[in-house]
């Protein structure tokens, strides 16, 4: 397409600034400006990252917080799509559910922390359901709500010309609630990540909060701020990941 | 498809009367069209021709009367009617090709090519919506209404929005389709020249009621620069104005002076 192409200036002109500070951080921390205690240099972290992937506990780490993830989001994110597509096609299940699903929505699913705890323990289970409450909601209410505003006339137009029950849906209500579908799941990859972030602080046994938890009690600085550095590579890979697919289907919108 | 087993439905409408809430926009309308004929209905705007339209597109209920097609009473949606749209109604995120073959049978996607192609718009295939002009879009509309064959093609104002020229050379084309394939067709308008230029019969409804059944006695293709052509606009607008025209056209329904205005054809 036209216009995607950038220049070699417009690729480099965003990293301007971030490469700046971690120059002036690492020179900083070089003439002693910026404390150890405090604020580890860059390459301390670096050095810090390289560590631990030798010693293989990184990629635990990592592995067990990405499947959290990933598994809480599938659930939650099913859960909320079917959901969204039952009340917003269907009147009766609107009637039933919509009320219910609202109120759920706000209690705060953090809040449910201590219980969650009591019910299932520190385990696996209880990350993932936490969750998988966080991404249900907003995939939900965007997928209810792309539905509800699709153009009414574009319906009676399929309807008129002869389409049936499922081509309405995959041709006209599915694509046409689509871009509201995308904004939903990528609302939601952030709450994924906030609140695993937050339950594998609290009470884990592993993960990557529990490894900057763990590194606090050791006063290790640079895993702390690796750790901090690793959510941030998580959440933007992530927002590129559903950025590509929005690309990808929302094609015609361009 | 070969244009000898193509042909037109009859369409009869009888009392036909239709409410919104406690609004009669319909009050016992009669018509009768014949197979294969094309008509224009004009009308101040909520006079209710839209309505009639979409009642016989089967789009919505009648509240009494009947609808027969071929002396077939009309029950839920009119499947051998195609409408076409005023703001077309394209799917924005379909291409070209595939909204022409909404609702086409997968094995018949040469029928679409050969649509496209009658519209002009073979080269654009491949694109969306969004790239095309709103000619282009009404063209892509037409094709996709008469991929399916109707024997009935209802035309809800689908030139309503689009410049002088391109207008002109859509009812251009949809006389052309029309003569060649001779389905019955309904023209919704409210442009009076319009109706004259492509229908054999202008329909001006008002209050509900039919108040002008003009048959036009003009050859094809139309001139607008014949004087009958004027006079039969002229003669409309002033009924739809509800003033007396300044010279008495009413010699226009008498089809024995059609030679008067058809000096080419006879």
């Amino acid at each position: 397409m036209k216009g995607n192409r950038k220049g070699p200036l417009e690729k480099f002109v965003p990293w301007f600034i971030p490469f700046f500070i971690i120059a002036a951080w690492q020179l900083l921390s070089w003439s002693g400006a910026i404390p150890e205690r405090i604020l580890p240099a860059p390459s301390q972290i670096i050095q810090a990252g390289i560590d631990l992937t030798i010693t293989g506990e990184l990629s635990e780490h990592m592995g067990i917080s990405l499947w959290r993830a990933l598994v809480g989001f599938l659930i939650g994110g099913i859960a909320g799509f079917v959901f969204g597509l039952l009340n917003g096609v269907f009147r009766f299940a609107d009637l039933f559910f919509d009320t219910s699903i609202q109120m759920l929505r706000n209690i705060p699913h953090l809040a449910l922390i201590p219980l969650v705890i009591m019910w299932f323990g520190i385990g696996e289970t209880s990350k993932v359901f936490l969750v998988a409450l966080g991404v249900l909601f907003p995939v939900y209410i965007n997928t209810y709500h792309g539905i509800k505003s699709i153009d009414k006339k574009l319906i009676e137009m399929g309807k008129a010309y002869g389409l049936n029950g499922k081509e309405l849906f995959f041709q006209i209500i599915l694509p046409g609630a689509m871009s509201s579908i995308l904004v939903g799941i990528r609302f939601s990859l952030g709450v994924m990540w906030l609140t695993l972030i937050v339950a594998e602080t609290i009470s884990a046994q592993s993960g990557i909060g529990y490894m900057a938890m763990n590194a606090r009690e050791f006063m290790q600085m640079d895993v702390i701020v690796l750790s901090i550095i690793i959510y941030a590579l998580f959440g933007k890979i992530s927002d590129m990941i559903a950025k590509y697919f929005e690309g990808k289907l929302l094609k015609w919108n361009n | 498809m070969n244009s000898h087993d193509l042909q037109g439905v009859d369409v009869t409408i009888h009392q036909v009367k239709k409410k919104y809430d406690d609004r009669e926009v319909l009050e016992g309308l009669d018509l009768q069209i014949r197979e294969g004929e094309f008509v224009a209905i004009v009308g101040k705007s909520g006079c209710g021709k839209s309505t009639l339209l979409r009642l016989v597109a089967g789009l919505e209920d009648i509240n009494g009367g009947s609808i027969n097609l071929d002396g077939t009473p009309l029950e839920g949606l009119n499947k051998q009617a195609r409408m076409m749209f005023q703001d077309g109604r394209l799917l924005p995120w379909k291409r070209v090709m595939d909204n022409v073959c909404l609702g086409l049978p997968s094995d018949e996607k040469d029928r679409a090519m050969q649509a496209i192609t009658q519209v002009g718009l073979k080269e654009r295939i491949h694109d969306y919506p969004s790239k095309l002009s709103g000619g282009q879009k009404q063209r892509v509309a037409l094709a996709r209404a008469l991929v399916h064959d109707p024997s009935l093609l209802l035309l809800d104002e689908p030139l309503g929005a689009l410049d002088a020229l391109t207008r002109l050379e859509m009812q251009r084309l949809i006389e052309s389709l029309w003569l060649e394939r001779k389905f019955t067709s309904i023209l919704v308008t409210h442009d009076v020249e319009e109706a004259v230029a492509i229908s054999d019969r202008v329909i001006l409804i008002e209050n509900g009621k039919i108040a002008l059944n003009q048959p036009i006695h003009l050859p094809r293709p139309r001139q607008r620069t014949n004087p009958a052509f004027s006079m039969y606009v002229e003669e409309i607008l002033a009924r739809i104005m509800n003033r007396k025209s300044k010279k008495n056209y009413s010699m226009l329904v008498n089809t024995e002076t059609e030679s008067l205005f058809n000096p080419i054809n006879n």
